[in-house]
């Protein structure tokens, strides 16, 4: 009976394995498919019935592609918006989790709630008076925009650190504090390491975010050498469709993809925990 | 929630251990610099929170109510933009479209918590799929926008030659009315799957298994116990996937502007963020812009107190 239940369950993961296995394949196939577009000929894209691996892969698409528009400058500029955001705005953020979790000041949780609230208004609804002062400031079609609101920090994580602290017993800072540590001490000896992984995930997660931006530098770059990579890469498709160029825009594409296919293999495990984690906690 | 102030238990014994009697001054002293030192690590954020977000937000509330092409200082109009807003077609077309692409959630939700079920099995390969359903999520939507519209395409794209092998002839999916908005909702599915798939399947792993093997013992169906064991303890998790699912969704653009940069066929997949973005950026329209920005605001905060009136209702009705 019991042999009976089991082999049934293993009957069951052989089913469910397979058709996970057909909805795998629906789900990388776009992309794959992308891969293959990238490496045809012009012509070859227009062949009946579809090559799925073209003849003679054409790596020079991907030489080609950079002298084709501003890749590599598209590539610069969300490397420099993308890490200074995500560096700078992960210090200022985790500050300000570990004093909203373990420090005393009077109506903190207020501020927080208030903070958090502010949450829920989308950025369309801000995004002109955003625009406006920037102008002011001359800083359109430069990436301070798109840089300078990042330093102040990130509610998201202030609250996904606020909570991951609340594990962190409060003995164990008051008994620093007896020992004389300053705040900066007790922040640098005592919460960094014990929430290092929290922070490196949502470190991770906001990098990404950061990294697929699309309105915000739509709005604010204008000369094709400042643009970020996801501007560069919607001009390259607006431009190589009318020439039906689409082993280019696809090539364009795989190579705005590599870096957070590269980031997410790397740490997949703590995204995918870090993740699950904000259905629950959330 | 569950992280509220620090209880001072501790600092406080800690206090009237060393002298015999606190001098209250020193107490508050002590306290005066740890509020200092909390005041300064949270003034970034906050000072950042009111600069860029409460500070435009008051003031695309009074850019709503003025006329402003931003080469002229706004003039006030009252209720003027609020008024062309409901009469606008162009508007009210807009509307329609992003709450039509919201069939999407409940569906993309439907199939994830499907997805989610067969995966939480004791079965190898667990990780991998997981892995494989999560590769769209982290793709950038710009990226995977022109990969889609390269797949839709009549003749050459991806979708039809598929379809082609079920001997279905394809449309010109993103060239025609009927089918540019659940090409569109076809397309989101494919890209959140796995993150709501994830969170679901994080929820499954936390229903203790006892109190299956306790409905099962008192005859309940499969059926059953994916109603009212299984359903109710993914309760959570499908409340804040439905409630960001419909914050995000309501600002859906990026997909929209590259796949059909002219808002599509006779506007019919233009966006509300699409339309706000063009009238403010192509046409100038600032103050028009700004009072359906507000609108939109407005909209997503309704939607999203709704959600929480009825989550905390349908909480209310599982205690009785």
């Amino acid at each position: 009976m019991a042999s009976n239940a089991k082999r049934r369950y293993r009957t069951g993961n052989i089913i469910v394995a397979v058709l996970l296995l057909i909805g795998g394949i629906v789900m990388v196939a776009p992309l794959l498919w992308m891969i293959s577009t990238s490496l045809k000929t012009r012509e070859g894209v227009f062949a009946l019935p579809p090559e799925w691996i073209p003849p003679i892969p054409q790596w020079d698409n991907y030489v080609r592609v950079w002298t084709a528009g501003p890749l590599l400058s598209g590539i610069k500029n969300s490397l420099i918006v993308s890490l200074s955001v995500t560096i700078v705005g992960s210090l200022t953020s985790t500050l300000a989790a570990f004093a909203f979790a373990k420090l005393r000041l009077p109506g903190k949780d207020f501020i927080f709630l208030f903070m958090l609230a502010g949450l829920m208004i989308p950025f369309p609804t801000l995004m002109i008076p955003q625009f406006v002062m920037f102008a002011g400031l001359g800083w359109v079609d430069t990436l301070l925009p798109l840089i300078v609101p990042g330093l102040f920090g990130n509610i998201m994580m202030i609250f996904f650190l606020r909570q991951y602290l609340g594990s962190v017993p409060d003995s164990l800072i008051e008994a620093a504090k007896i020992d004389g540590a300053g705040y900066l001490r007790i922040f640098g000896s005592v919460v960094l390491p014990l929430i290092r992984p929290a922070i490196a995930a949502q470190f991770i997660l906001w990098f990404m975010a950061v990294w697929n931006d699309y309105l915000a530098p739509l709005i604010y770059l204008n000369t094709p050498e400042r643009q970020t990579l996801q501007v560069v890469i919607a001009n390259f498709n607006a431009n190589y469709a009318i020439q039906t160029d689409y082993p280019l825009i696809m090539a364009a594409s795989v190579i705005a993809l590599i870096p957070v296919f590269v980031i997410f293999l790397a740490f997949q495990r703590q995204i995918i925990e870090s993740v699950a984690l904000t259905g629950t906690k959330g | 929630m569950s992280a509220t102030t620090a209880p001072a238990a501790p600092a406080a014994r800690a206090a009237t251990a060393s002298p015999p009697s606190p001098p209250p001054k020193r107490k508050s002293k002590l306290y005066r610099r740890e509020h200092l030192v909390a005041a300064a690590f949270i003034a970034l954020p906050l000072v950042g929170f009111l600069t860029f977000a409460i500070g435009p937000f008051l003031y695309s509330i009074y850019a709503s109510f003025t006329n402003w092409n931003m080469l002229s200082s706004p003039t006030w109009i009252g209720l003027a933009n609020y008024r062309q807003a409901f009469g606008d077609p162009y508007f009210r077309t807009s509307l329609f479209n992003t709450f039509f692409y919201m069939i999407g959630i409940p569906i993309g939700l439907a199939l994830s918590l499907t997805l989610a079920l067969a995966m939480n099995r004791r079965m190898p390969g667990q990780s991998f799929f997981r892995a494989i359903y999560y590769v769209p999520v982290v793709s950038s939507l710009a990226a995977v926008s022109i990969l889609w519209q390269w797949a839709y395409n009549g003749d050459f794209g991806l979708v039809n030659q598929a379809l082609e092998l079920i001997g279905v002839d394809g449309p010109n999916w993103l060239m025609n009315v009927s089918t540019v908005k659940p090409a569109l909702i076809i397309m989101a599915i494919w890209k959140g799957l796995g993150y709501s798939m994830l969170l679901y399947l994080a929820a499954l792993q936390s229903v203790p298994r006892s109190l299956y093997e306790a409905a099962e013992l008192d005859g309940a169906s499969s059926m059953k116990r994916f109603w009212h064991i299984t359903l109710p303890m993914v309760q959570p998790v499908t409340f804040f996937l439905v409630v960001t699912n419909i914050i995000a969704g309501s600002q859906i653009f990026t997909e929209i502007n590259i796949m059909t940069p002219t808002g599509g066929p006779e506007f019919s997949s233009a966006s509300v963020v699409w339309y706000i973005w063009r009238q403010a950026f192509s046409n100038l329209q600032m103050g028009y812009a700004s009072a359906m920005a507000v609108l939109l605001g407005i909209l997503v905060f309704l939607i999203t107190a709704f959600q929480f009136w009825l989550n905390a209702r349908n909480a209310h009705e599982g205690v009785d």
